[in-house]
């Protein structure tokens, strides 16, 4: 792998795995606060037993979160400093604003929810919670709109030197593509808190243990994943694929693996792209489906791979065609399983179907992956830009800084990361155990 | 306004080394003052509450950089690949030793985080210092500005020089020896009993080595970066710098045996003090270069004025608030902590 390879495997990994522990804190933020408020207007001390479990797992993915994040801010100088010094300008400016208006937030309101609740009292501990909420979802405001901005430059000018200028902050904080991602990414966010919930209630639930508690939990769970497993996909994620369709029409028939331009286009369900031969292998496909879901008409013509001229397709056509459909295929299980479980939730029967408990305590890794692949998809249908339209990503990585300390920190992150997946699942493995009405440890 | 704000993250800077040298420095003196695993619980929850929101201030003044000051960024970072690389894993130790040690109650597991804790804290505090040495006696910048530091070439104040050489050594020394009596003084002043004694004799102990190290690095700082003496005639109110981090560590030294309150803050005054002056010899330039004439200057490093002039609205605020609110939360903390005190957070 040349030194440009490295850069961008470097920064694939470290933020792919970074971001399995965001989208768990945000998730689990929010329903922390939907569980505290239970049970200060039910009155009923459950409530706040399952909030003070989930406010200590929070509280661990919370320093893994920030222990994979602080690479990632320096990573924009030390492996793509080219990018840096054209686009500082402007992605500096909400990279700043997530420090100073969210980071100063989160980590003093931390301090707050897990250690200051007997001080508080209810109200005051209830009104913390929301602030760490509204901390965790600011910060990934401010991270998603950098990335809008690299995904759907607006509110710049670029001068002769190919330096970026900002031109208005309210553009760049008003993306229209900042404000779609944005809600699609959080959404994603809420599925993977409410799937991890699901799970460690259904556990218990099996068990036969703090079966009181559980049960609760496990209703907000399925209610909360039920309303984003649909939001997931509409509204946001209908609204997300007509942006990408609008603005990147290459990478939108990349992603669909749709080369050939056609009226009434069909949806390809399963298939692998052949981008030698320029089609799909062995599809199975809904005839007409995608033009209709892209304009609602069965005949609408969708552009295909071959319109585009070669050095603008994404570079990686397999790999973001499969990321796609894995998250639009996951997006569709998690729909099928919340709205079994919300079913059966609502006949009151769900705590005795073993069978569905069963699967809800398995399927919590599943939203990680569909997060992931989801992520997986907005990147590599930017590629090959770095900033879309404006900045190839081959003119953006440290050009003096070799094969040789690339792979050397690549390698270092990798270890350091195995480390760290180790010691969080001993430590959350000792948490499950423990179990959700367990004494504070002395 | 380059200059304003190469200042006002010169203050950011500063607030950061204050807040999270503290940390540093009772991590270094973290099996010097706690002789046994109840005492090293004791140190660690002085600090537990407040060592991530110290650590914002570094990412902050990060992102900060990167908006007001991009081709420093980038150039400085880059240049630094090495180092910085090591930094970010020594502050994912340190970070996991703080948070991780009371998880589980097992004596190895205790040690295993104790040492990573207290070794990546000196480590830092000494890379953070060589760092900073670094930026005063200028870098090897081409002729297109850009430089790749090896983490050590011949240890001489050369052309081609490494991270480490024996004046970025010597800065890296004496900060982390500035930063281990900070972290003596907020010990004495957080802990009690037997533990603050022990901090306090260990601050007493220190402060001589730290004056003498001060001294040393003074006069090497001259003899390295010639455009020390000119910036103290150019600029003499800047004069103020080095005399306010002098003042703060007589004062450290005065109060150290009967108000530790003020001892701490005259060794705020002293760090910060420090970290001000190495700024005071770096300006006019945003990087200082071993050939003269390839200096980074401050205006060509800087986003456009009007950027500039439009990024104060926000930060300024901004910054103004979220240090009040933070003060406020962490000043809910316990006043002081005891070995004795039921052990909880």
């Amino acid at each position: 792998m040349d030194s440009l390879g490295l850069h961008r495997f470097q920064f694939a990994f470290t933020i792919t795995y970074h971001y399995l522990f965001p989208q768990l804190t945000m998730g689990l933020a929010l329903v922390i606060v939907v569980l505290k408020l239970l049970g200060l207007r039910k009155r009923d001390g459950d409530y706040d037993v399952a909030a003070r479990f989930w406010t200590k797992v929070l509280g661990v993915g919370f320093v893994m979160g920030v222990v994979t994040g602080i690479p990632m801010e320096f990573q924009f100088g030390t492996n793509w400093s080219r990018f840096s010094q054209l686009t500082g300008s402007v992605i500096g400016q909400t990279l700043a604003m997530e420090g100073v208006f969210a980071f100063f937030l989160e980590s003093s309101v931390l301090y707050l929810v897990l250690f200051q609740e007997q001080r508080l009292g209810p109200k005051l501990h209830l009104l913390a919670s929301v602030a760490l909420w509204a901390g965790t979802w600011l910060s990934g405001f401010f991270v998603v709109c950098t990335n809008a901005f690299m995904q759907h430059p607006v509110g710049f000018e670029r001068d002769a030197a190919g330096v970026l200028h900002l031109e208005s902050f309210s553009a760049l904080l008003l993306n229209p593509w900042a404000l779609v991602q944005y809600s699609h990414t959080m959404v994603g966010a809420t599925i993977t808190g409410a799937f991890v919930v699901a799970a460690t209630a259904a556990f218990y639930l099996l068990q036969g243990r703090d079966v009181g508690v559980s049960r609760k939990m496990l209703s907000v769970a399925i209610v909360i994943g039920t309303l984003a497993s649909f939001a997931a996909a509409f509204p946001t994620g209908d609204l997300q694929a007509k942006l990408v369709h609008e603005h990147k029409p290459v990478a939108f028939a990349a992603m669909e693996g749709h080369f050939h331009t056609e009226n009434g286009a069909a949806l390809t369900l399963i298939g692998q792209p052949n981008v030698d031969r320029l089609h799909i292998d062995n599809p199975v496909r809904i005839p007409r489906l995608l033009s209709f879901l892209t304009h609602q008409r069965w005949h609408a013509e969708i552009k295909g791979l071959t319109e585009f001229p070669r050095d603008t397709w994404p570079d990686n056509i397999p790999l973001l065609y499969y990321s796609y459909h894995v998250m639009a295929g996951l997006g569709s299980l998690f729909i099928g399983l919340m709205a079994l479980s919300s079913l059966l939730l609502w006949r009151g029967k769900l705590h005795q179907r073993r069978g569905v408990l069963w699967l809800l305590m398995l399927a919590f890794p599943l939203p990680f992956i569909a997060n992931t692949a989801g992520w997986f998809t907005a990147e590599l249908g930017r590629q090959p830009w770095i900033v879309y339209g404006v900045l190839r990503t081959r003119d953006g990585s440290s050009a003096h800084v070799s094969e040789g300390s690339a792979l050397f920190s690549l390698l270092g992150f990798m270890g350091l990361y195995a480390l760290l997946s180790l010691l969080f699942f001993l430590l959350m493995m000792r948490l499950l155990e423990r179990g959700l009405v367990a004494k504070e440890h002395a | 306004m380059a200059e304003l704000w190469f200042w006002l993250l010169a203050l950011v800077l500063a607030v950061y080394a204050v807040l999270d040298g503290f940390d540093f420095g009772v991590g270094i003196l973290h099996f010097l003052i706690g002789k046994t695993a109840a005492e090293r619980a004791t140190l660690l929850r002085s600090i537990g509450p407040v060592w991530d929101g110290n650590e914002v201030w570094l990412i902050a003044g990060g992102g900060t950089l990167l908006a007001a000051f991009p081709l420093l960024y980038a150039t400085a970072f880059s240049g630094f690949y090495l180092p910085l690389t090591i930094v970010l894993w020594l502050l994912l130790f340190r970070a996991l030793g703080i948070e991780l040690r009371h998880q589980l109650q097992n004596p190895l597991w205790h040690q295993a985080w104790d040492v990573a804790f207290s070794a990546s804290s000196g480590l830092l505090a000494l890379f953070l210092g060589a760092a900073l040495g670094n930026l005063v006696r200028g870098l090897p910048l081409d002729a297109r500005g850009q430089f790749f530091e090896p983490l050590w070439t011949d240890f001489l104040v050369g052309e081609q020089t490494g991270i480490l050489d024996w004046y970025t050594f010597l800065v890296g020394v004496t900060a982390s020896s500035a930063l281990t009596l900070h972290g003596a003084l907020w010990s004495t002043l957080k802990l009690d009993g037997e533990l603050a004694e022990r901090a306090r004799r260990w601050a007493a102990r220190l402060w001589p080595p730290v004056v003498a190290l001060v001294v040393l690095t003074t006069l090497a700082s001259s003899a390295v970066q010639p455009q020390l003496r000119d910036n103290l005639s150019r600029y003499p109110l800047g004069l103020l710098l080095p005399l306010l981090a002098l003042a703060g560590l007589a004062s450290a030294r005065l109060f150290l045996s009967n108000r530790p309150k003020w001892a701490f803050l005259g060794s705020c005054a002293f760090v910060s003090g420090l970290v001000l002056s190495a700024a005071y010899a770096i300006f006019p330039h945003a990087l200082p270069a071993r050939i003269p004439g390839r200096e980074l200057s401050l205006v060509s490093a800087a986003s456009r004025p009007e950027t500039l002039q439009a990024m104060l609205w926000w930060w300024l605020p901004g910054m103004l608030l979220s240090a009040s609110y933070s003060y406020a939360i962490y000043s809910r903390m316990p006043k002081t902590f005891s070995v004795n005190d039921p052990d909880q957070h």
